[in-house]
Parts: structure tokens; sequence; C-alpha cells
């Protein structure tokens, strides 16, 4: 029901407030507030930065003048976390408006939402939470996913989870219940290679062999961030998706495969705790960008010379 | 509380016409000036504006991500004295050291 | 399986995962989850209080990052420990986590170990008005010069239209003092506390800017907030204040960009 254009379509009915920056092939990086002085006197404006899309959601200040300037120079891929689309009960029609606000207000480039769910009765948790794959729950999140696409008037990626433990009421693997979700709702996906290796990890399944099932067709953005170790009740590795520190050797590997069958797709370093200086958190896009531009380089032989 | 019922219309047409002759006079004081204010401990009402800070005092951000912070415990009281409150005296002598409170809730 | 846990609802049983899940999020003490396990049979009780883990550390993050002076008057361990009872005890209810802890200054103030430091929930109160501030709408605040061209006979009917980012905060301590020394980067000597002080919190532009009340002046500014004319707010503020000075108040609250517009009441 929804194509996989990049570009918004809301575009054409309306005047844009900003340039139409394309974002394919590019590696970009979490964008944050203390970065903003150092990014904006860095030239060239490449890559592209990502925002979680419940900061910008007051009503004024700092935070939309940060991102109205960002918005300017870079492609911006709206990343939201709350929507709870993987949670039991109807979404929160307010925040739904106010997600569909933000799409309109700053058109970016790609719009993310996670397979997982966050508010229960009228609690907030404020963590990506599990769900039990099961025909029950897919048919419940494809609503979600539907409802969601509809407001805003065009597809989203939908991300795959880090998951610490498992439902033994379920009856798909995440992989088919993703497929059927794609099948149903026309959404693209977010591919985050590293949580594919912290949830091979923690439950004991080879990442490869989760890529190999998963419908790489369709995925429109790959994450990549650094994890930390701990140990599950047996005292076996237990990974948690930190987002505090660089990605690990084995996630880029995976990441290089990845890039290898699908070509250069739009990739984001996603840093959020112990956030380094720009420069840091720039290298790593720009060691993602060499191995994109890399594959590029071998899909599209000597014509991309002339770029 | 009780109000006085009213304020003159020539007593708010002087108020008015004052204040907006302080403008011409009064430019907001300078960083350097309201430190030295605060050092001083005459801070002027009005006179100090101080600049809220930047964005690490901005308030949370939404996260995408787990912890690798180690917090399993229950409500366990614990108390360590390790901020400004001791340096800070009250009137009527009445210390700003929380240090008698040590014991702990049974958890 | 622990059905007993699950909620009855009109969306039937086989949609009460996070039901079951949730409960023993905030609740240390309670076991994980029968609908949950690790793989191959493995147990879920440190795999489950990872979940525990993110919900509680992060939330507490997020009152440390709102109220930054008072976590600096506290200490961090004293803070986390009173913040972890408030999470518990009142978790957020929007996905917007800069509206989260409106409910803490009011904690704080009855919380035991804080006792000793009666200021702290009003520290708290004007962090959260700061943060309040900094995200609320845009709007160009009041020309000085507006009040120049309504006549003076007007002005006792005038009524000011406050702006979104306006905040006041009454104080019986030196409130404003002990932000001000907390929020900067150096040291923290002693402070030699003075009197009771208000604080105007104002966001003319993108930058916040929290000043001191004059005596008489909070009681003014609130007037004008609720849509009180001048001259009543102004004789409101007399009947607090003695001493409140009109002109200095009205010359304050423009220049820190306290109002939108003014206008002559019907």
């Amino acid at each position: 029901m929804y194509g996989l254009a990049i570009h918004p379509t809301s575009r054409m009915s309306k005047t844009s407030r900003f340039p139409a920056h394309r974002v394919a092939g590019l590696a970009g990086t979490s964008f944050k507030h203390e970065h903003l002085p150092a990014i904006l006197g860095d030239d060239p404006k490449d890559g592209f930065f990502e925002v979680h899309a419940e900061n910008y959601m007051g009503a004024g200040g700092p935070p939309h003048d940060a991102l109205t300037k960002i918005r300017r120079d870079y492609p911006v891929s709206l990343h939201g976390v709350c929507m709870s689309i993987g949670g039991p009960r109807p979404l929160d029609k307010a925040h739904l408006g106010r997600f569909k606000a933000l799409v309109d207000r700053y058109e970016p480039a790609l719009v993310s939402e996670h397979l997982a769910w966050s508010t229960h009765d009228t609690t907030y948790y404020n963590d990506l939470l599990p769900l039990p794959y099961t025909p029950a729950t897919v048919s419940r999140v494809a609503d979600h996913i539907d409802e969601v696409q509809g407001a805003i008037g065009r597809p989203i990626l939908l991300e795959n989870p880090s998951t610490y433990v498992l439902f033994p009421e379920a009856t798909m693997s995440e992989t088919d219940f993703i497929r059927e979700l794609v099948r149903r709702t026309g959404c693209g996906l977010l591919l985050d290679i590293n949580n594919v290796f912290v949830s091979a990890t923690n439950h004991g399944y080879s990442a490869l062999s989760y890529l190999a099932d998963f419908p790489l067709d369709h995925v429109g953005e790959i994450h990549l961030a650094g994890h930390a170790e701990q140990e599950d009740d047996e005292g076996d590795l237990l990974l948690i998706d930190s987002h505090d520190g660089p990605v690990a050797d084995a996630v880029w590997t995976l990441f290089d495969i990845v890039i290898g069958r699908c070509g250069p797709l739009p990739t984001l370093i996603e840093w959020d705790s112990d956030i380094p200086e720009w420069p840091v958190l720039k290298a790593e896009a720009v060691a993602a960008q060499a191995i994109l531009d890399r594959h590029a380089d071998s899909l599209f032989g000597k014509a991309h010379a002339a770029g | 509380m009780s109000t006085r019922s009213t304020v003159s219309a020539a007593f708010l047409a002087g108020a008015v016409a004052t204040a907006l002759a302080s403008f011409a006079t009064a430019a907001p004081l300078s960083e350097a000036e309201v430190k030295a204010a605060m050092d001083a401990g005459k801070e002027k009402c009005f006179g100090v504006a101080l600049k809220g800070q930047n964005d690490c005092a901005a308030g949370p951000g939404t996260t995408c991500q787990g912890t690798s912070t180690v917090d399993y415990q229950g409500n366990a009281w614990k108390f360590v004295d390790g901020g400004t409150c001791t340096t800070m005296d009250l009137p009527g002598d009445r210390k700003g050291s929380p240090t008698e409170l040590t014991r702990d809730i049974p958890s | 399986m622990p059905q007993d846990e699950l909620q009855s609802g009109d969306l039937g049983r086989r949609f009460d995962y996070a039901a079951a899940f949730t409960a023993g999020l905030l609740d240390p003490d309670r076991a994980p989850p029968g609908a949950v396990s690790g793989p191959n049979g493995k147990a879920a009780v440190k795999r489950y209080a990872v979940y525990r883990n993110n919900v509680t550390v992060s939330l507490i993050d997020a009152l440390a990052a709102s109220f930054p002076a008072t976590m600096r008057i506290t200490g961090p361990d004293f803070f986390r420990a009173m913040a972890r009872f408030h999470v518990r005890e009142t978790p957020p209810t929007s996905p917007l986590l800069f509206e989260y802890g409106r409910d803490f200054p009011d904690f704080i103030e009855c919380y035991e170990y804080a006792q000793s430091m009666p200021w702290l929930a009003d520290v708290a109160r004007l962090e959260r008005a700061w943060l309040d501030a900094y995200h609320a709408a845009d709007a160009e605040p009041l020309a000085s010069g507006a009040l120049a061209s309504i006549p003076p006979e007007r002005l006792a009917d005038t009524v000011f239209v406050p702006h979104p980012a306006t905040r006041a905060i009454c104080s019986r301590y030196p409130v404003v003092t002990i932000f001000a020394t907390n929020r900067s980067d150096g040291p923290v000597g002693r402070i030699e506390a003075g009197g009771p002080e208000d604080a105007l919190v104002t966001r003319p532009g993108l930058e916040v800017y929290v000043r001191h009340l004059p005596p008489g002046g909070a009681v003014f500014l609130d007037r004008l907030m609720t849509g009180e004319p001048l001259g009543a707010a102004a004789a409101a503020a007399f009947a607090e204040r003695a001493e409140f000075d009109l002109s200095a108040n009205i010359a304050g609250l423009l220049q820190a960009g306290a109002f939108t517009a003014a206008h002559q009441g019907g």
C-alpha cells in the first residue's frame, strides 16, 4: 500500500521549507546538541543526522532552533522511540499527532520506529520492551504500523530490537515476524546490525543466519552502535545495547557483508551515552562511509569517478 | 490578603514613565559585573540576569539504548555527603549538613 | 504461566504480555514474569533485570539531567537514592522525558533525608521552571515602547499577555543565589544566605534567564499573569509589600521579556 520511496510524498503538494538533500549511500551520526558548533563549522557538509523525535516535541526553544539549522545543511532522519508500536494497547493519538507534526515540519529523508513498546496503561517505562512473536501480535503490530503510516502519509522503517529474554509462547521467529509485517503494511526496515549481534549472542544463534533470513530487500537504513558486556544467570556472555562506545569489530564485519549484498544503504552511527567529542563520533561515520564507498565502487565501477 | 482598592491613574502614569525612561540609562549588566555582584553578595533585584546555561542543563533526552550501569537494588538508603549542602548557612545558625541522618530504611 | 497477573481488558488475554512484563519493572523485590525465559530453558533473572535496570537507571538519569543544581547540592549518591524512591513511586506518564519530574519538588519537600536542606525543594522548583521555559513556545517579547502609546488614563485597565516561557517561583530561602551558584562551573564556596528570594524565569529569545524578583514583585507578576489589569495588580503588590517599587517592577518585567502583548481590558 505504500511504496518505498525515500522522498516524502508530501513534498509534492506544498512548498518545501528545506532543501531536498539526498541521503542515499551516506553515513551519518546521531545528532547531539553539544556537537552543534563543531558541526556548523564542518566543511564540506557531508553525511546525515538522526534525531530522536521525542526530543523535538516541545513547543519551541533551542531544540527546534538547532534542528532547523541542521536540517538546512543536511538530510535528517527522524527516529521515533516511544510510539509503542509493539504494544498491546491502542496507539497514543496525541503522540501520533506530535510525530506527524514533526514529519510535516522537518520533511525528514528517513522516518523510523521500533519493533518494541514502552508505554503500558498510564506508565511510560523509557525502555524498548520485547513482545512475543505470534500471529495475534503480528496482526496487532501491523494495525499499528498502518495507523502510523496513514497518519504521516508515508512509509516508515521498522527497526529490529535488541532483546534479552524470550517468550516461550512465541510461535514465529523474529525474521518471519518482520517479513510478515512488511508484507501486510508495506513498511520498510531499519536493520540495526548491532541489535542483530546483541540478540544473536544473547539467545545463542548465529547473526549470519539471522541476516540470511532477514528480508534485506526492504532495508532502507542501517544502524551501527557500541554494546557492553555482562553475564546472564549461567555466567554466559550477555550483551547490552548500550550505545556508549565505538562499533565492535564483529559488527563492522557483519556490516561489510550486508552492504556487499545490499549496496550502499544510508548508515547511521548511534552513540547516546558517554558521548565523545565530535571528531571521535565523526570518525566512526567516516569509517562507515569508506565501506559504503568501496561497495559503491565495485557496484558502479568507473562511473563513480566522475562524482 | 487585603488589597488597596485603587492605585491612582496619575501614579500609574508616573511609574510607567519612570520605567520607560530607565531603559535609556540602565543597560543590562555585563557578565563580569554580574559575577562581581554575586561575589560581593550584593545582588540587585532585577539586576542579575543569570544565563540559563547551555545544553548540558537542557534536560533529559529520550534514548533508545540500554544501560550498562547496574542498579538492581531495592529502595536501599545510602547516605554519601558528596554535595555542596554543607557550605551553606541559613539564618538562625541552621547549618545545612544532613550528617545526622545516617540511619537506614529497613529493606 | 502467571495468568493471574494479567489484567483483564477489552483486548483479551492474548494481548496481555505487557501487563505481565511490566508488573515487576519498578519493583525489585518481585520475581521476573513467568512468561519470559532465556534460550533453551535458561533462567531469566539477570536477563529480566536488564530491563528493570534500563528503566530505573534511565529515569534516574532523566531526573539528574533536569535537576543538575539540586544534584550538585546533595551530591550524586544522595540524589540518585532520592530519585530512585521517586521513580518507583511516581514513574512518568508521558513519553516526553522533559515533562518528567513535575512532582519531584513536592517529593523532595517531604523526603525524610532532605529535611535538613529545607531550601532544596525550592531549588528543584526553579530548575523545573527553567526546563519549562527552555521548551516553551517561541514568542517575540513585548517591546518596551509599547506602553508609551497607551493613554495614561487607560493604564489601570491594561492587561498583559504573559510570554509562554515566563515563570515565577516564590521561596522563603535565597533560592536564586543557591541555584546560580550550583549551576555555575566554578567551585561552590560558603554561601552567606540572605533573606528570601523570589525568582523570575524568562526566555525572550533562545537563552533562559533567571532573575531576582524584588519585594512584592511575585504578587504583581502573578496577578498580571492571571489576567488582572495593571491597576489591580499594582494595588495587590502594594498591599503585600509597602515598599513595592512599581516603576522598577514594570521596567524589570519588560526588560526580562515577561510579556508578549499589552491591551486595554474591557
